[in-house]
């Protein structure tokens, strides 16, 4: 034992008294281990976060269906879902029906018709240039701020308006903000695996880094043993004197992690979407969790350096590197992603969020990653040997490479394991957005629709008229929907009939977004016939105008329940299919629509059940949609105003995709990092040489290409082996959640690309040490 | 006694003749100095009083066609010769250490008292190293041995120098 | 002697940093002339030559090859001058390890731009007169330290250069292989005519020169004795 702490400590004696040599290499190595450190603090402050947004909006929350009245101290309030470019701004509409009404977290007054209060984020987004076609969405009388306490996070758009026009069917009356309304909402399989699949690809390159860190100047390290056991250490007290240099440097390693994570901590909460933003103060790693990553870090670091010891024999008159010449085996280390792969197989077996389910999953995809950063130095290693001469500056590098890829390998395995899993993640990702969007819906006419669910008498006319006059909007038109229900004995036969359906009316040019119409003519109507929907007879009778639950009790109580019309399905009605890719296409089924043009209502005047008002949009106005949600929300700040191409993905899985981004630079920085570090350290061990290259005459050209080409190639081996890994487990991924499968050529490209960039770029930065490097003081004599 | 230890060794190898022992000295030891004949013919004399030769009379030969043997005697003086160290040269009293500590006490500058018998040393050795390189084995012993030796002389001058220069400075200061 | 010398430099003076390094510092070196640059660690000897090689420029004073001032050249064209007309032998650490010996020594001509084949051929030529062909397959961490030190003087003469500088050439080595290094070295450089410049600090060495000139705290001291 006394043995062992005096070894240690003249391993940490010896890493600091190196001069300055030995400085840099601590502090390398320490800045490795702490970008590591720092990054998985962050992971492991995610937790708290999500708790503590989870629970301010369960202190907001509003429970429905709850029956009160009117009066004790009540409130209504509907929710209301707006955007503003790809921002999703929720907001809550407040009618208090007495003065001591509840107030929501944050707020401190009552509402009177038309105030609204604001979250600090959409007040500066409102004041800004940017938010011209936000202004006046929610009126202008701004009242108020919400507190901190009101809030989930910082960055999030939200707000509260009063009103007067809610009532019972619109809007939930309320006692009290929070309590448990909120059922515990288990994620779906497919955020789940979404989730599962992100934190994999996101620490497993911490790992590799900081094992990769831990070997920075580890050959002038190996030399410094050397003159230790020269003078009497035996092997045992080598290994503990380098456990106790890379103690050293871990410790150090875990001080700048902890300075980073403070740093990381005041920022990060800007860096993420406005909607899954944070207080710093929620920001705190789960306790159990660091305290796992200050003990595992350092006694994996000494691991690594130990296992990296074996590959040496450190003898007093110099360092022999062990199996240099042996052929590296490919068979073991396929075992690790093959492995990885039959564990992965519920992905395309079936999903379920059983927990050995997903334990499967992580240690597949953990297996799998990992057998990338296994196969490659294989790979790079075959691939060199059977690489041709060619130009000088090649030849140098590609005998580098030969004679020891180890180092260079080190440094891109991480790469390639980022990339492959980003490119998996993004696979995913883009499935699951192609999965929430109707794709391929026809925007030649109209490029954006207006949905108010609550209808009314007269409601088609007032959006068409109100809509026409926003900024932006070239034409609108209106499809009204009302509830037909069976009358009389034709519909007695039961069928999709027997419940009623919707029909929809509009002109051509309208119902042309509701399905696919060869021709159409005013006077026309059509039945729409999802897959197995049964067609309603010709000739059967419906009364128009009710509600949905309609039938003969609450009948009385509608709206406009005087206003039935009775009508029957004329015989000319043509059978059509729904619009091509629209929502349902996907979800099939469903029952029969009705649409009519509106001479086939022979002017019967009847109250919507639903008012889409379809709205042509200026090309040349570039805020001309959000112009058309802030006129939609005067009229009506409930009605969801859209546009009718989805944009790709739904608003959640930008906010995903937008953390995915913040990831994948964070690990490309600190890959480019750590590839820099590998760039210099080579350039310095190799500093004589470089000197004695340009004492003869060697251009600086041939030079920086051999640095280059060193660089590059086992980096395009390391990218084509994760682009592959990648596809294959981003197809995997794919099936799991059955979207359609595809190649996300986009995806990999700028992946991929940003990878190269970030290794030329890193390269580059090392470009300017090779010219100081080969400066002619390099050639006096050490 | 060298020339007769050196002779007696000769012998050694078979009994010869007092020119062809002269021939084969010549040839191996007198790079720069042959041996005189009359020195030969006086050596053999005294090796021969002192019974460490015998001679093997020719018949019909004159004093000139004498061949030389060497005794049991001889064979066991040649041995006991090799068997004893040499006593290493002191060079106490070189021209050299001389020259130095006149130098410094008489002020005159010990860099050019170097410089020049470098330059005089070099020249020495240039042409022994022309010699060594174009010639045979024993040329190359040879040549090494002396080169090793001039060597060593301007290695003494150069450090003598440096260390004039620090007492130089010691005195000065 | 009477011809003009090949490279001159003339009152060099460097200094690096507040050390002086150079200090009116001459010498010259003929066609076909063997220099010794001789002088105690430190004096600046290694400094000279990297000057009087286009390496490094002196802050003051002028160095002419063949008429033409290095100091005044660009960097490019120095580099392109030690490539083609300068040969460079260095004590160790200065043949790439991961190249054979063979390439090592054909590497200066492939950077002159001759193709890989000829190189190689050249190379081998050059390495059976260092005889050390036996060692032309294998890396430079595979040979002894003399064959080494052999590969790299086939190394500074394959490209037929008009002066090769040698740093200590044989400072790393024993007697015996030190000694063979220079006898073949001289004796390679004469047969092409190239002119060595030579810095050492042991005289056995020295003796291989046809000239010596010392250096002592940055100046030629023999230089001035000669005239």
């Amino acid at each position: 034992m006394r043995r062992w702490l005096t070894d240690l400590s003249l391993g940490v004696r010896l890493s600091v008294g190196g001069g300055r040599s030995g400085w840099a290499r601590l502090a390398l190595i320490a800045d490795g281990v702490g970008l590591g450190v720092t990054m998985l603090l962050v992971a492991a402050s995610i937790p708290p976060v999500l708790d503590a947004r989870t629970d301010r909006a369960a202190a907001r929350s509003v429970e429905s269906g709850q029956t009160l009245t009117p009066g004790a101290p009540t409130l209504l309030t509907a929710e209301v879902r707006s955007v503003f470019h790809d921002a999703a701004i929720n907001g809550r509409l407040l009618q208090p029906e007495s003065d001591d009404a509840p107030l929501p977290p944050g707020v401190t007054r009552q509402l009177a018709p038309g105030d609204v209060v604001l979250s600090p984020a959409l007040e500066r987004l409102l004041a800004s240039d940017d938010g011209a076609a936000l202004r006046g969405r929610w009126g202008d009388r701004v009242v108020g701020t919400i507190g901190a306490e009101g809030l989930a996070g910082a960055g999030e758009l939200t707000f509260y308006l009063g009103t007067d026009r809610l009532t019972d069917e619109t809007a939930n009356r309320i006692q009290s903000f929070g309590g448990a309304t909120t059922p515990e909402e288990g994620l779906s399989p497919v955020l789940m695996l979404l989730a599962l699949v992100g934190i994999v690809v996101l620490l497993l390159p911490v790992a590799i880094f900081v094992s990769t860190a831990v070997r920075f100047g580890s050959e002038s390290r190996d030399r410094r043993l050397a003159a230790v056991r020269l003078v009497g250490a035996d092997v045992g007290a080598t290994r503990r004197i380098a456990a106790g240099e890379t103690l050293a440097a871990a410790v150090l390693g875990l001080a700048v992690g902890g300075l980073l994570y403070l740093a990381v901590r005041q920022t990060a909460g800007y860096l993420v979407p406005g909607n899954l933003s944070f207080y710093p103060a929620d920001f705190r790693p789960v306790p159990a969790l660091a305290a796992l990553v200050v003990v595992l870090v350092p006694v994996t670091t000494v691991l690594v350096t130990l296992s990296a010891l074996r590959q040496v024999l450190v003898e007093p008159l110099g360092v022999v590197r062990r199996g240099s010449e042996r052929r590296r085996r490919l068979w073991w280390r396929l075992v690790f992603p093959v492995l990885g792969l039959v564990l992965l197989h519920p992905l395309v077996t079936g999903l379920d969020d059983a927990l050995g389910t997903q334990v499967m999953i992580v240690a597949g995809l953990v297996l799998l990653l990992t057998g990338v950063a296994l196969v490659l130095p294989w790979l790079v290693e075959a691939t060199v040997r059977r690489l041709g001469p060619g130009g000088v500056a090649w030849d140098l590098a590609v005998r580098r490479l030969q004679l020891d890829s180890d180092t260079a390998v080190r440094a891109v395995s991480g790469i390639a394991v980022s990339v492959a899993g980003l490119i998996a993640l993004q696979g995913l990702v883009g499935a699951i957005g192609a999965l929430t969007a109707g794709s391929q819906a026809d925007t030649s006419t109209y490029q954006a629709s207006v949905l108010d669910i609550s209808g009314g008498a007269g409601a088609d006319e007032v959006w068409a008229r109100e809509l026409a006059q926003a900024r932006g909007v070239t034409a609108v038109g209106t499809l009204t929907s009302v509830w037909a229900a069976p009358d009389g004995p034709s519909g007695g036969s039961g069928g999709a009939d027997d419940e009623g359906l919707l029909i929809d009316s509009g002109t051509c040019e309208v119902l042309a977004q509701e399905a696919q119409l060869d021709s159409c003519a005013d006077g026309d109507v059509f039945v729409v016939l999802p897959d197995g929907a049964t067609a309603p007879a010709p000739g059967s009778e419906f009364l128009l105008g009710g509600s949905r639950q309609g039938g003969s009790d609450d009948g009385g109580d509608g709206a406009g329940a005087g206003a039935l019309a009775p009508w029957t399905l004329p015989a000319s009605a043509k059978e059509v299919a729904p619009p091509e890719g629209g929502v349902t296409a996907l979800n099939g089924g469903g029952p029969p629509r009705i649409l009519v043009t509106p001479g086939a209502l022979d002017g019967a005047s009847l109250e919507p059940m639903s008012v889409t008002t379809y709205v042509a949009l200026d090309p040349a106005e570039p805020d001309a949609l959000d112009h058309l949600r802030t006129a939609a929300a005067q009229v009506d700040p409930v009605a969801y105003a859209s546009p009718i191409e989805q944009r790709g993905i739904s608003a959640a899985l930008g906010g995903i995709r937008q953390v995915l981004l913040v990831g994948t630079v964070a690990l490309l920085v600190m890959i480019g990092a750590s590839m820099l570090v590998n760039v210099v350290e080579q350039l310095r061990e190799r500093r004589r040489l470089l000197a004695v290259l340009v004492a003869f005459g060697t251009r600086q050209r041939t030079l920086s290409g051999s640095v280059l080409f060193q660089v590059a190639i086992p980096v395009v081996l390391g990218l084509a082996l994760a682009v592959v890994t990648g596809s294959v487990l981003a197809l995997a991924l794919q099936v799991a959640v059955q979207a359609p499968l595809r190649f996300d050529w986009v995806g990999v490209g700028t992946t991929s690309g940003a990878a190269a960039l970030v290794v030329l770029l890193t390269t580059a930065a090392g470009l300017p040490l090779l010219w100081r490097l080969t400066r002619p003081e390099g050639l006096r004599s050490e | 006694m060298t020339v007769g230890h050196a002779l007696l060794g000769l012998l050694e190898g078979g009994p010869a003749h007092g020119y062809d022992l002269k021939r084969s000295y010549d040839e191996r030891f007198g790079q720069d100095r042959p041996l005189a004949y009359g020195q030969v013919y006086s050596t053999l004399a005294r090796l021969l009083k002192n019974g460490l030769v015998e001679v093997e009379a020719e018949p019909g030969a004159g004093p000139e066609r004498k061949k030389y043997a060497i005794t049991q005697a001889g064979v066991s003086d040649v041995a006991a010769w090799l068997a004893q160290p040499e006593k290493p040269e002191p060079y106490l009293q070189s021209t050299l250490y001389t020259k130095v500590v006149l130098a410094l006490l008489t002020g005159h500058d010990a860099d050019d008292l170097l410089d020049t018998q470098r330059a005089e040393h070099l020249r020495l050795m240039r042409d022994l190293t022309r010699r060594r390189d174009t010639g045979d084995l024993a040329d190359q012993l040879i040549c090494d041995h002396a080169l090793f030796h001039l060597e060593a002389d301007l290695r003494w001058l150069e450090v003598t120098a440096a260390r004039v220069q620090q007492l130089a400075a010691q005195v000065r200061g | 002697m009477a011809d003009e010398p090949l490279l001159i430099a003339e009152n060099l003076q460097l200094s690096f940093g507040s050390t002086t390094a150079l200090e009116h510092a001459t010498a010259e070196v003929h066609a076909g002339e063997v220099l010794a640059l001789m002088g105690p660690s430190g004096s600046g000897k290694s400094t000279l030559l990297h000057c009087m090689a286009g390496i490094l420029l002196p802050d003051a004073g002028r160095v002419t090859y063949a008429g033409r001032d290095l100091t005044a050249m660009h960097d490019d064209e120095r580099s392109a001058l030690r490539r083609t007309e300068f040969g460079f032998v260095f004590q160790f650490g200065q043949l790439v390890p991961e190249l054979t010996c063979l390439e090592n020594v054909a590497l200066p001509l492939r950077l002159g731009g001759a193709s890989r084949r000829a190189a190689l051929r050249s190379a081998e030529a050059w390495l059976e007169r260092l005889e050390v062909s036996d060692v032309a397959g294998k890396r430079p961490g595979q040979a002894s330290g003399g064959q080494g030190q052999r590969v790299a003087v086939a190394r500074a003469l394959v490209t037929r250069p008009k002066v090769v500088f040698a740093d200590e050439p044989t400072g790393a080595l024993d007697t015996v292989n030190g000694d063979r290094v220079m006898q073949l070295f001289v004796a390679a450089a004469r047969d092409t005519g190239a002119a060595v410049v030579l810095v050492t600090h042991e005289p056995r060495v020295a003796a291989h020169s046809d000239r010596e000139a010392v250096v002592r705290d940055g100046r030629v001291r023999q230089q001035e004795l000669v005239r």
